[in-house]
């Protein structure tokens, strides 16, 4: 016991005193904070390109976007971010809503076309993902897969379907099609997916589920599949993509945008970063990356490995017009999937 | 019941003769108050969110089917869980204390480690293992063998101090081996039986990374679910209420059957221990491949999940982080963390057992509540306080460890609970009649004798911290990168085989404290061996 004691103390006393500060050091080009809902892998490049460029520091807090953008909601004035980049548009137009977002500069909105950015100017879209459907390539063949994303809902997909309806990938798809066909149509489509399906927690689960058998297919934004064949090599993959019929309602178009927080005291600064998302650099770096997006910026093409944008979505519905996502919420929750 | 272990009555006879007449001390008052101001913070935040949600949303809220659902999967689980981890336990706890077994120190470190592993990758494991594993029996099954530990621990204590005594006695009065065992030693454990199983329930009431996995729904996923979803913090503090008013009837439960004198250990050491069981060759085989089958679902599956995913893993498309860099950052919060809260821990527990009365008892109970509610709640809690009152301190590295001593105060509570009541303030008394500074004496003769439930305290504190993630997400200085944090950025880029190092260096970095808590046990017996 005698023994223990002093050790006991000096362990005490040595963690109590270890240095709890943060590192922070102050750069020439001056310094911003950016909160990012992004994949990690896409905003690292990124960021490491914009301090090259331009000697700001950039101090990258992620985590889940939704998790973000309610410790924005509660930060409120306080807030450290000066930029937030999300995966998704619903929280930035939440964000707006609690007036909490400055208005993007002019010249970056024009980089990229305007129906990928806030109507109002409060966020610009920066790349893009196309919805498809990922199927089992020894379970199902192509012939066979529907052409419309309505179909899933019918019978025969009864036990072969995976969905993940707590994916904020998921929203927009209901929000479609209550858009073009009324709630009451979207209401009961998510009813018959609901039956037909296996439900995932996330898009990650439910694409590794699809290509390892246990599901025969599902509704995913299309560059989870290229991922997860990153990760396996074509050995391991057993499935692929198939893309709805031209025009369809399964076709959407999510966006990944950023805006600047109008409590930031470096406005100048996160700016130049929203600005040096959509010039050619920053598009540039996206299309070569294995995040597997489809850069925004006109000239500017993507992945060799992916179709057109424009070949695998007509984009029926604008970022703007899919909104907050409350209502596909509201339906969500009605039918217990959430 | 009449039957009092006699530890018992010397223990009520001793808080009897002491409250009222020994003087408040100022340190544990200030300390306490400090300690219930930190537990009470979030609990304000979410009745002030509650209440900015009105009651037309909390109707919609909890008046509808989807409540009874959760309320019928977090019931059915917590009942389920708490009698297997119960059995799982105390079987375990008996078989490394009262028996011959084979390799006992092997095995004592060995089933305290699955404490030490993230409930998201014991999770994904399983799921990876069997895909076809979701909803109740994947909960179950996953939360059980992550949990078993918390019974496990106090027990193996209470197993090594019971008088041997009194079981002799029964055999002598005509008593069968397995009738004292149910009549007379499960008897004296029980309060460590319990205490255990509050914890379980009180954990299994916060998670939410293994029930995500697993599919399983419970009022903490539906919390995450509005939070995430509905960007609906109103609504989550509404639910989150739901939980603390579950957890208040879950700690009046234990209390009623009679937890409340629970104590890690069961006696002040003036007994003879119970000599060990010895066991032939065919028990124990059967006993060791029981011990096996529980480590190995237990520890093996994630750990060997994690050596699959090296294994596999192609090239992982992120910027190599320093695995070293996060893992002294993981050490240096976890250890201040949990010096924090076994700080914390001593004042609370000092005015409940040394000062017993309802207002100290009811501050030791308060101190439970932050461990049934999910970090997520208990993190953005703190974000809303700082912001407004210390943005000074916001995602400083100091409110990160305030965090983590909050969520798992509970933890350093139980284990310096255990230590406090032998150590009779009478002792304390002598050293100052004998000259003694009030400082001097408590030093001299009390923290040597409560020095082990520090220790103990330490070490699950650590443990529990360096494998939070929620909190840490939201409340780490930016830039800074931990274990946990790195291996979820991993695993949301299917970088499994990159994310796999993270994880095996918490469950290694775990393997420490794991070491120490179980020699705490197994030294405490070995010294008490004539």
């Amino acid at each position: 016991m005698s023994l223990r004691k002093p050790a006991l103390l000096s362990l005490l006393v040595a963690s109590a005193g270890l240095p709890l500060t943060a590192c922070g050091s102050s750069r020439p080009g001056g310094a911003i904070t950016l909160y990012s809902g992004q994949h990690e892998q896409t905003t690292a490049m990124l960021v490491a390109a914009f301090e090259r460029e331009t000697g700001i520091e950039v101090s990258v807090r992620t985590d889940d976007e939704a998790v973000l953008g309610n410790q924005i909601l509660q930060e409120g004035e306080s807030s450290p971010a000066d930029v937030f980049y999300s995966e998704n548009t619903p929280v930035l137009e939440s964000l707006a809503e609690h007036h909490l977002l400055a208005h993007v500069a002019p010249t970056t909105l024009a980089a990229v076309p305007s129906r990928y950015s806030s109507a109002e100017g409060y966020w610009v879209g920066v790349s893009a993902r196309a919805s498809a459907l990922v199927y089992n390539t020894s379970r199902l063949a192509p012939s066979g897969l529907p052409s419309s994303i309505l179909e899933l809902a019918e019978a025969k997909w009864k036990g072969k379907l995976a969905i993940a309806p707590s994916e904020t990938d998921f929203q927009p798809l209901i929000t479609a099609i209550a858009r073009r066909y009324g709630v009451p149509a979207a209401e009961r489509w998510l009813e018959g997916m609901q039956s037909n399906g296996t439900v995932y927690p996330d898009n990650e689960t439910l694409v590794n589920q699809v290509n390892s058998g246990e599901s025969e297919l599902g509704v995913i934004n299309h560059y989870y599949w290229y991922r997860l064949r990153d990760e396996l090599g074509a050995a391991g993959t057993h499935s692929a993509l198939h893309y709805f019929a031209p025009g369809d309602v399964g076709e959407v178009i999510d966006v990944s945008g950023a805006a600047v927080l109008a409590s930031s005291a470096h406005l100048g600064a996160a700016q130049r970063f929203l600005a040096f998302l959509v010039s050619p650099i920053g598009q540039e770096t996206i299309a070569h990356s294995h995040s597997y997006e489809y850069p925004l910026r006109p000239g500017v093409s993507a992945n060799p490995a992916l179709p057109p944008l424009s070949a695998v979505g007509a984009a029926p519905l604008t970022p703007a017009e899919l909104g907050d996502g409350s209502s596909a919420l509201a339906i969500e929750q009605k039918l217990g999937l959430l | 019941m009449s039957t009092v272990a006699p530890t018992q009555r010397i223990e009520s006879r001793w808080t009897r003769a002491w409250s009222g007449r020994r003087r408040w001390p100022l340190v544990s008052v200030v300390g306490a108050t400090i300690a219930g101001a930190l537990v009470l913070l979030p609990l304000a935040f979410l009745v002030v969110e509650a209440q900015a949600s009105g009651w037309g949303e909390a109707e919609r809220l909890l008046l509808r089917h989807t409540t009874a659902v959760l309320l019928w999967n977090t019931v059915r689980l917590a009942v389920a869980c708490a009698a297997l981890c119960a059995i799982l336990g105390v079987g375990a706890a008996w078989l490394i204390e009262r028996t011959t077994i084979p390799l006992r120190r092997f095995w004592a470190v060995a089933l305290v480690l699955p404490l030490g592993i993230p409930d998201f990758v014991v999770g994904f494991g399983w799921v990876s293992l069997d895909r076809g594993l979701h909803g109740f029996p994947a909960a179950l099954l996953i939360m059980t063998l992550s949990l078993y530990p918390l019974v496990y621990l106090p027990v193996t204590a209470g197993l090594a101090n019971v008088d041997a005594g009194l079981e002799e006695s029964a055999r002598n009065l005509g008593l069968g081996s397995w009738a004292t065992f149910w009549k007379v030693t499960l008897r004296q454990i029980r309060p460590a039986v319990l205490g255990g199983c509050l914890l379980v329930t009180l954990g299994l009431l916060a998670e939410y990374g293994a029930f995500e996995i697993a599919q399983y729904r419970t009022f903490t996923v539906e919390i995450f679910t509005e939070f995430k979803l509905g960007f609906d913090t109103s609504a989550a503090a509404v639910l989150s209420l739901v939980l603390v008013l579950l957890s208040v009837a879950v700690l009046a439960g234990e209390a009623a059957l009679g937890g409340g004198r629970r104590g890690w250990l069961a006696g002040p050491g003036a007994r003879r221990p119970a000599p060990r069981v010895p066991l032939g060759r065919g028990r124990a085989i059967g006993a060791l491949a029981a011990l096996a089958a529980l480590c190995g679902l237990a520890l093996g599956v994630p750990v060997g999940s994690l050596v699959y995913w090296v294994i596999r893993g192609g090239s992982t498309t992120l910027p190599s982080a320093s695995i070293l860099g996060a893992l002294a950052h993981t050490a240096e919060f976890s250890a201040a963390a949990a010096a924090l809260a076994t700080a914390l821990a001593v004042p609370v527990v000092t005015l409940a057992v040394r000062h017993r009365n309802r207002f100290t008892l009811v501050l030791e109970r308060l101190a439970y509540l932050p461990m049934a509610l999910p970090g997520l709640v208990i993190a953005i809690g703190l974000v809303s306080f700082s912001v407004r009152y210390a943005v000074a301190l916001y995602q400083s590295a100091f409110e990160l460890v305030l965090a983590y001593a909050i969520l798992f105060l509970p933890l350093a509570v139980v284990a310096v609970r255990s230590a406090m009541v032998h150590a009779p303030p009478r002792l304390e008394e002598v050293a100052r009649s004998l000259g003694c500074s009030p400082a001097g004496a408590w030093r001299r003769v009390t923290l040597p004798m409560i020095a082990p439930g520090l220790w103990a305290a330490f070490a699950l504190v650590f443990i529990s911290a360096a494998t939070e993630l929620t909190a840490t997400l939201l409340l780490h200085p930016t830039g800074v990168n931990t274990l946990a944090t790195q291996f979820w950025a991993y695993t949301t880029e299917f970088s499994y085989g990159a994310a796999a190092p993270y994880a095996g260096m918490m469950v290694a970095i775990s393997a420490v404290p794991a070491y120490l808590l179980s020699r705490r046990m197994t030294g405490l017996a070995a010294r008490e061996t004539p």
